[in-house]
């Protein structure tokens, strides 16, 4: 084994996301784990690392659970855990002992059972004490959420939104609504998406609202999924069969930034500028402008969070968000495809998964297997996640080179 | 008569003049409303108590309609712009609509009643009201 600072992606794959009730987590774990092998052509007898993830059982080691089903080999085992960004996690992880020379081929697995879990975060609903009595390190005598301000997902990305459009205008209900009808629209075209239906513009403005603005169908569907992939860095490609080759993609950047310290951070998450940071450096290393992107699947947890996104990852000038998607730039016939697997609300977001399933999608762009929702010519793709704490991955993928034979 | 107890220790009752506080780096100026460890801006570990301004702006806002047990929805959240210190806090004395909360809204400290525990203390909680 020798170091390179060329990655591959050799093989990938992420389970139809949605209710399966009779899968347990290590069951989709095992056919992501189980399919990533068999498309990269290599068994667990090649794995020298793994990384795995599993937000809601955040302790229960699913790397070796995993490993007890599909293969105990002694290898290595990082159980990983950053929100929603707890795939890219795995990913990123798998990539730096590949990247290192330290083994030939990585395995990270993102999985979650997420189906029917309904709200989630916010505070605890434990009953008041008898007297009002000061704890933890706000003094608080009564839980908070709900008093100061919210904890909830579908709240706190509405406020991100909100904030956006004080900031810049341009932004209303309507607007974010017609983010999420292109997600769903674009879910029509993906067998695998937990959701596969088209919404009407005022469908979702007059379903049920969670947070003003994020009606049910703007929030991420929960569901269940499970992805992985196989890496392997330059040096081993070049040993590989010719279909091998042909078939691997390029991690031409693969980033992970936390939130640094602005002020008011700590009242309301920024997810900007950590995204942004991300991006600068992941553009930066593959050595692409953000006008060389063919698709970009970023982290639409909420409709809200998509419009912040166009302008964190560059794909508009600041400030111009609004103006963007109205030009009809991130359908999936304009400028800059986003998600047109479905993204988040459509497509489901297992937390754990969504980090590697999104870049599955690129990835089957990029290998130009996608069928019915090909983007045609499809060279480079960005794949972003984003997890409240904060943490952010960012990858950039791009088509392999290699000819095919004959 | 009985006591009164802030629902946090950042909320300073002040005999009929409420206001918020924050820890103030003495290096950098950063705020915070919880206990520190240290900075989180400049790593420095000496802090000062500051009164926040008790007018401020929306600077974000949304309405939520499902919450935890036990509080009553639907409820307008924000992030207030005091004076430059961004402070969470509950939109009070306003309908919860889309119609009455905006963002760019001029907003004002009040406080409200938690109601009194077994030893008759009242638990006073705060948000933001609009100023008329």
């Amino acid at each position: 084994m020798s170091a390179s600072d060329e990655v591959w992606i050799l093989g990938i794959r992420m389970t139809k996301f949605g209710k399966q009730p009779g899968l347990d987590t290590v069951d989709l774990a095992a056919e992501a784990a189980m399919g990533a092998l068999s498309d990269a052509g290599v068994t667990m007898k090649d794995i020298g690392v793994i990384a795995a993830g599993n937000l809601m059982n955040a302790s229960a080691g699913i790397g070796q659970q995993l490993q007890k089903q599909i293969g105990q080999t002694g290898v290595p085992v990082y159980n990983v855990a950053n929100a929603c960004a707890t795939g890219a996690t795995a990913l990123r992880t798998a990539i730096m002992a590949v990247k290192a020379g330290e083994v030939d081929y990585g395995l990270a697995v993102g999985v979650e059972k997420l189906a029917g879990a309904g709200l989630l975060a916010g505070g605890s609903s434990k009953k008041d004490d008898d007297t009002w009595t000061p704890k933890g390190r706000y003094g608080a005598v009564a839980p908070v959420d709900g008093r100061i301000g919210t904890e909830t997902m579908p709240g706190v990305f509405a406020q991100i939104g909100t904030e956006y459009g004080h900031k810049y205008g341009g932004t209303s209900f309507e607007l974010f609504a017609k983010i999420s009808e292109k997600n769903h629209a674009h879910s029509t075209l993906n067998p695998l998406a937990s959701y596969q239906k088209r919404f009407t513009l005022e469908q979702i403005m007059n379903d049920v609202m969670i947070a003003y603005p994020n009606t049910r169908p703007m929030c991420s569907a929960n569901c269940d999924g499970a992805a992985a992939a196989v890496v392997c860095n330059g040096e081993t490609l070049k040993s590989l069969s010719l279909e091998q080759r042909r078939r691997a993609v390029k991690v031409s950047a693969s980033v992970l930034t936390t939130d640094p310290y602005e002020e008011g951070c700590q009242v309301l998450p920024n997810v900007n500028t950590l995204t942004r940071k991300a991006a600068e450096i992941a553009y930066a290393q593959a050595g692409i402008a953000p006008s060389d992107l063919n698709l970009v699947e970023l982290h639409d947890c909420f409709a809200t969070a998509e419009l912040v996104h166009y302008d964190n990852l560059m794909l508009c000038e600041v400030g111009g968000a609004a103006d963007f998607f109205n030009s009809g730039a991130t359908w999936r016939d304009g400028s800059t495809p986003v998600n047109v697997s479905g993204g988040l609300e459509s497509k489901g977001h297992p937390i754990a998964a969504t980090g590697i399933a999104n870049i599955w999608e690129i990835c089957h762009h990029l290998r130009g297997e996608a069928g019915d929702r090909q983007i045609e010519n499809a060279k480079v793709g960005l794949a972003h996640v984003i997890g409240l704490g904060s943490a952010c991955g960012v990858h950039i993928l791009e088509k392999s080179a290699a000819k095919s034979a004959v | 008569m009985a006591g009164q107890i802030p629902l946090v220790d950042y909320l300073v009752l002040d005999a009929g003049e409420p206001h918020l506080v924050a820890q103030e780096c003495t290096n950098c100026g950063a705020r915070f409303f919880d206990r520190r460890n240290a900075c989180a801006g400049c790593f420095g570990t000496e802090f000062s108590s500051v009164p926040i301004a008790t007018e401020g702006t929306v600077r974000a806002f949304t309405i939520v309609a499902f919450a935890a047990p036990g509080i009553p929805t639907p409820f307008a959240a924000t992030v207030v712009d005091c004076a430059g210190t961004q402070v969470r806090a509950n939109l009070i004395n306003v309908t919860p609509d889309p119609e009455h909360v905006h963002d760019g809204m001029k907003v004002r400290l009040a406080t409200y009643s938690l109601g009194a525990d077994s030893d008759g203390t009242e638990a006073i909680g705060f948000g933001f009201e609009p100023v008329s």
